[in-house]
């Protein structure tokens, strides 16, 4: 079965060649994993958030496991766009496959810059601009809380990145996600990923601590998954550009109910750390259950939700 | 053919060790073996029991105590919600392992090698004494707190020379801290190569001795996990570059978990 997926934006569309990305953050730059499989099996990979310059991240402890999940307080720790792009780069696969550059910025210029550093390199096929994360001091969750600031981010980056498909990634930590995705539609996204993870917490109640040196982080894994779809449905019904669903996905089912949600392609995160093989296996076992299920076309399932008529 | 590095074994048998209260809580695992051909004492592995499901999404980090064509054998305490389902574990189920992982403790034939573990910190060298060609270069110095038989001591002390203290009231751990510092003191001096691996307080006083008396030394870090090959940055410990002097946090699980001293910043 045809896996393809064209993700059709309205500045430019992202050829995939099957609708399985690695979410930002839980994939590294695709080098750790290819010890466990063939990165060019993957529809593409989302390299970890990138910045204009390094950044340390944030102090220990920054991540533990809570039930059916896991949240992190990482802080986008990266090199830094120059370093990626002279030396990470350069082994990618990414004549094979999608490589997408997951994109954090402090401020609306820096966005600009970092975006307009990355937009002439053909080796990259599309950034998604990071306006959800919950762990970083400036900026972050903040961009993606605001529909007025998440269109401002999303223009700077499609004005200065000419050449690229431009995916922006929101946050289910707002009041209505509906609104900031037909905000940044409007600013010009060509396709929008969601969702980042929940702000959440854990305390040790021995010491009467948080068990995250940030006190908060953000919460992913399987027990997010419910919130995932039920915003992927929501953005889906209220927006014309592709929508790519995250959030807690474990297996080829999990990814068959975000495509009939609305999503045209869906990122895996947290999976593959519960098993370096993850995102591979379901590559490889996706078309199986499709035809198990009757399924003839993705494009065909899409969006497919029955609702009782009210 | 290339060998997976990420395998589905079956556990063989779950030996518990000692008698700590109704519960053991110290087990020796042993699995099925991955086929590796190679493995450094000092690497580990991620195990997941299938029996994790959903519930329980990160595998445990497990040092590799003893791996060849028969089995894999790794050594573990129950901690946490994690080990203690571990420790449920049958012979005939299956667990998710990938490995081997980390870098491994330098192995130097004719060095005179210091040893130093603080509790299940003996693991590793379990293997390490085992796989050296010499080990009558080798002395051990290990501190513990729950009984002795709650580790395997056994095949160590087979090998070499290991002298053991057992912290039961606070003044003992004085007399650690005196060993620590005179044994670190005279392999310095014998430019020897001094290996640690146990809990932070542990290393932290082990790295404070080997600073003072400039003993080359190696530590072995353990930190919470998800991935174990690099990617989630959740393990990283803060190291110094040799060239830069710049200070910045590295994977425990790729860069390490061995480290050399001088390179750790301890927070």
């Amino acid at each position: 079965m045809d896996l393809h997926v064209t993700l059709h934006g309205q500045r430019h569309s992202l050829e995939l060649k099957n609708p399985v990305l690695t979410a930002s953050g839980t994939f590294g730059y695709g080098a750790e994993f290819s010890a466990y499989g063939n990165l060019s099996s993957l529809g593409g990979f989302i390299v970890k958030g990138l910045s204009l310059e390094p950044r340390q991240g944030n102090r220990t402890p920054r991540i533990v496991e809570t039930t059916a999940g896991m949240l992190n307080a990482v802080g986008l720790q990266n090199d830094g766009a120059e370093y990626f792009l002279s030396k990470t780069l350069p082994r990618l696969p990414w004549q094979h496959t999608a490589v997408i550059a997951n994109i954090y910025a402090a401020s609306v210029e820096e966005f600009a810059s970092l975006a307009a550093r990355l937009d002439t390199d053909v080796r990259i096929s599309a950034l998604e601009v990071n306006i959800s994360c919950p762990n970083v001091k400036c900026g972050g969750v903040l961009f993606g809380q605001d529909p007025d600031l998440a269109a401002e981010v999303t223009r700077a980056v499609c004005e200065h990145a000419p050449h690229k498909h431009v995916m922006v990634k929101l946050s289910p930590n707002v009041t209505d996600i509906k609104a900031i995705a037909r905000a940044v539609e409007a600013a010009g996204a060509d396709s929008i990923s969601c969702i980042n993870t929940l702000q959440g917490m854990s305390i040790d109640y021995r010491t009467r601590r948080p068990r995250l040196a940030n006190i908060i982080g953000g919460l992913s894994g399987p027990a997010i998954k419910p919130v995932a779809l039920r915003c992927v449905w929501q953005v889906a019904s209220s927006v014309k550009i592709p929508v790519i669903g995250v959030g807690g996905i474990c297996c080829c089912e999990d990814i068959l109910e975000f495509i009939i949600a609305g999503a045209s392609a869906v990122e895996i995160g947290t999976a593959n750390f519960m098993d370096p093989r993850a995102s591979f296996s379901m590559v490889q076992d996706l078309p199986r259950l499709c035809e198990e299920c009757g399924i003839t076309s993705l494009q065909e399932l899409r969006g497919s939700l029955k609702l009782d008529e009210v | 053919m290339k060998a997976e590095r990420c395998v589905e074994l079956t556990v063989l048998d779950l030996v518990p060790f000692g008698q700590t209260g109704s519960q053991p809580l110290f087990y020796a695992l042993r699995l099925s073996s991955p086929d590796w051909q190679q493995w450094a004492p000092g690497q580990f592995v991620m195990v997941r029991p299938f029996s994790f499901g959903l519930e329980i999404p990160w595998a445990r980090p497990l040092g590799i105590c003893h791996l060849d064509e028969r089995h894999l054998i790794c050594f573990f305490q129950v901690l946490g919600r994690g080990t203690r389902r571990l420790a449920q574990a049958k012979s005939g189920d299956k667990v998710l392992v990938w490995g081997p992982l980390g870098n491994g403790f330098a192995m130097e034939e004719n060095t005179p090698t210091l040893l130093l573990a603080g509790g299940m910190g003996i693991a590793p060298f379990v293997g390490y004494v085992h796989r050296h060609p010499q080990p009558w270069n080798l002395t051990m110095l290990f501190g513990h707190r729950p009984p002795l038989d709650c580790y395997p001591v056994d095949s160590i002390n087979e090998r070499i020379t290991m002298d053991t203290l057992r912290e039961t009231i606070p003044g003992d751990l004085d007399n650690l801290i005196f060993s620590l510092e005179e044994r670190i003191k005279d392999n310095a001096e014998q430019n020897g190569l001094v290996l640690a691996c146990g809990p932070m307080p542990f290393l932290r006083t082990v790295h404070g001795f080997v600073v003072k008396y400039k003993a080359r030394a190696q530590l072995s870090l353990e930190n919470r996990m998800a991935c174990g090959v690099g990617a989630c940055l959740g393990c990283v410990t803060k190291v110094r570059s040799n060239s830069s002097k710049e200070e910045g946090y590295q994977q425990v699980c790729t860069r390490g978990p061995v480290f050399w001293a001088s390179d750790l910043v301890l927070e």
